[in-house]
């Protein structure tokens, strides 16, 4: 939901700029801009400022008690030693954590776990989503039921997910295991997710096939935004319909695309549920991604301090990685 | 920028073709000849089994007999379809109660929500003051953090108030939770509403108030049902929070029942499993077919994303 801000962030000034005249004159009439103004304005914008604070208390004391005061609270905890208890005293300890992180191998295996999960969920999914989004931009007969099934994740509880792929791994009585016994691949008697050669491709799978609805949605919506007369021009000048989607569609879907390969791996790279009942971390920690980890050292081993260190160290590689890429794909732009 | 610009697209050229008027995707000039369209029917098809066979192995196991589901040439299709996995799945107590936790805590999480978000989402269409540019860094802030970061200091304020290990708890983490999917979508409904019409009402003599609850509220009407709709299938199918905060077996929601029977019982109960699963997707799905149109039209893309 990243994205969201920025379009809010946005939208004023498309909104001027595309010439809305009701939004304008509201703007002049109705609640006035903030800025300077005459002794009548002030009292005005108080007036305005008055309703806006009283419009927004019932949804801002939740956020502040509910929200902002924990994270801000939860940022703090990962410089003390606060432990789980019935007492809890916590006492400021400096770097002492992030010191104890770096020496700790389940914490680097869990993030180099963590980076491979989201890098390739991310990228194999934006060749998948921008294919099928093609397609279904394209007038294809059968393109509803493909439509529909790209969708239908998006409905699922994850835990349903990873449920749906455990029968479909299952070593007995599952649909992969069957299908390859039945075409004479394989004997049939694989145990995708207890096998640590098997298992990291087999999750990843699980992890693209949830994410495609966001990913398609995004792309195919991008697509449809283009221009046609772009085509068409790109068609007078002769150009080959590869030349076309280089030249015309890839740019025009720039930022689109960097939203949502960003999303995605902010999103995988956090995410908790699918992994957690698909393996539990297992087999001998091949699957533990860095938020497992944080929730088993928090609620099984009850170092609350430790698990916020960790979810510090998470937001601060999550920064600078975006940082980075963002700043790369604009400068391509 | 990107988002928006995709939004607006979506909007306006919605994901049916028939629902597109005028844009017309090919142009005469860009027809594919026959070998290419070939290809892209084969891609097609192979998106479809991709997407599709796994639910429908998971809807052929829920239909299984328990010998058939051990069988060691398994079918897609069941050779001896049955309800019993169903039954079986009913008469388990701790998975009906489940169920019924999940449908309390999502009615509250979603009705509040909603009824909180309406006229703050108002004040961030219509005013331009700090308090829009907090909420929409608070709305970034709370997509890039780990949730875990939040959920350990939660635990302990939770417990403090006296509402740890509740269901009241999970509410209120809920509220907090979906509050900026809420605000998002409702503020782009207020957006639609013309100012023109709460001037009218003003020049009518009608009070702020009266104005918000005579003229917007009921044009609203539609944006509420949907946001209502959209936070209940998300309360419905979240397990992180539900996982750390509920800790006694009879508080459990659907997803956090479900997922002990995966770790404790094994093969032995795949087929209820099967049809457990396949009960708990259904109001996702119900709402989703509602809403297809809007999910596709971009509107509502990655919103609803744990």
């Amino acid at each position: 939901m990243i994205g969201v801000s920025a379009a809010q962030s946005a939208s004023p000034r498309t909104g001027t700029a595309t010439g809305r005249p009701a939004g304008r004159r509201s703007r002049r009439s109705g609640p006035p801009p903030a800025g300077p103004s005459g002794p009548r304005g002030t009292g005005l914008r108080s007036r305005t400022r008055r309703e806006a604070w009283l419009l927004m208390a019932p949804a801002l004391i939740p956020v502040a008690l509910f929200s902002i005061y924990p994270l801000l609270r939860g940022i703090w905890l990962g410089f003390t030693d606060t432990q789980a208890g019935y007492d809890i005293t916590s006492r400021f300890n400096g770097f002492d954590n992030y010191v104890r992180l770096w020496h700790d191998s389940y914490f680097w295996q869990a993030f180099r776990n963590g980076l491979i999960w989201a890098f390739s969920i991310t990228v194999l999914q934006f060749f998948l989503a921008l294919g099928l989004a093609l397609l279904l931009n394209e007038r294809l007969r059968m393109r509803w039921l493909a439509r529909t099934l790209a969708l239908v994740p998006w409905a699922m509880p994850p835990v349903i997910v990873a449920i749906m792929w455990q029968l479909v791994y299952n070593p007995d009585a599952g649909l992969l295991n069957g299908i390859l016994a039945k075409l004479h691949l394989a004997a049939g008697d694989t145990n995708w997710l207890g096998n640590t050669a098997t298992v990291f491709p087999a999750i990843v799978l699980v992890g693209v096939w949830a994410g495609m609805p966001q990913t398609t949605v995004s792309l195919l919506a991008g697509l449809q935004s283009i221009p046609g007369e772009l085509y068409e021009a790109g068609a007078v000048d002769g150009a080959s319909s590869w030349q076309r989607f280089r030249h015309v569609t890839l740019p025009q879907l720039r930022p689109v695309i960097a939203t949502i390969t960003s999303l995605d791996f902010v999103w995988n790279f956090n995410s908790f549920g699918l992994v957690y009942v698909l393996t539990d971390g297992g087999p001998a920690g091949k699957t533990t991604l860095p938020m497992l980890l944080a929730y088993n050292e928090a609620f099984k081993y009850g170092d609350f301090s430790y698990a916020a260190a960790m979810g510090n160290a998470m937001v601060l590689l999550i920064l600078a990685l975006l940082g980075v890429y963002l700043r790369v794909r604009m400068k391509e732009a | 920028m990107a988002v928006q610009s995709t939004v607006r697209a979506g909007r306006r050229t919605g994901f049916r073709a028939s629902s597109r008027p005028h844009s017309a995707p090919m142009s005469p000039a860009l027809r594919r000849g026959p070998a290419v369209r070939a290809l892209q029917y084969l891609a097609l098809a192979g998106y479809v089994v991709f997407l599709g066979f796994p639910l429908l192995w998971m809807l052929s196991t829920a239909f299984k007999s328990a010998p058939e589901l051990v069988s060691l040439h398994p079918t897609v299709i069941p050779r001896k379809p049955t309800l019993s996995n169903f039954s079986a799945a009913f008469r388990e107590q701790d998975l009906v109660h489940a169920a019924w936790n999940s449908v309390r805590v999502s009615a509250a999480a979603s009705l509040l929500t909603t009824a909180i978000a309406v006229p703050a989402a108002y004040a961030l269409a219509r005013y331009r003051t700090v308090l829009r540019r907090g909420a929409l860094t608070w709305i970034l802030v709370s997509q890039v953090f780990p949730v875990i970061l939040i959920v350990v200091p939660l635990f302990l304020i939770l417990q403090q108030l006296g509402a740890g290990n509740s269901l009241t708890g999970l509410t209120l983490a809920y509220i907090v939770w979906l509050l900026p999917f809420a605000l998002w979508m409702l503020q782009s409904y207020v957006r639609a509403i013309p100012v023109e019409l709460e001037q009218a009402a003003a020049v009518d003599g009608a009070g702020k108030l009266r104005t918000l609850v005579s003229v917007v509220l009921p044009l609203l009407g539609p944006g509420i049902a949907v946001t209502v709709m959209f936070t209940f299938v998300s309360a419905w199918n979240e397990f992180f929070f539900a996982l750390v905060l509920l800790q006694s077996p009879q508080l459990a929601t659907l997803p956090l029942t479900l997922a002990r029977f995966v770790g404790s019982e094994g093969i032995v109960a795949l087929g209820p499993l099967a049809a457990g699963a396949l009960l708990a997707t259904l109001p996702g799905l119900l709402v989703f077919a509602l809403l297809q149109r809007r999910i596709s039209s971009g509107l509502l893309s990655g919103a609803v994303k744990g």
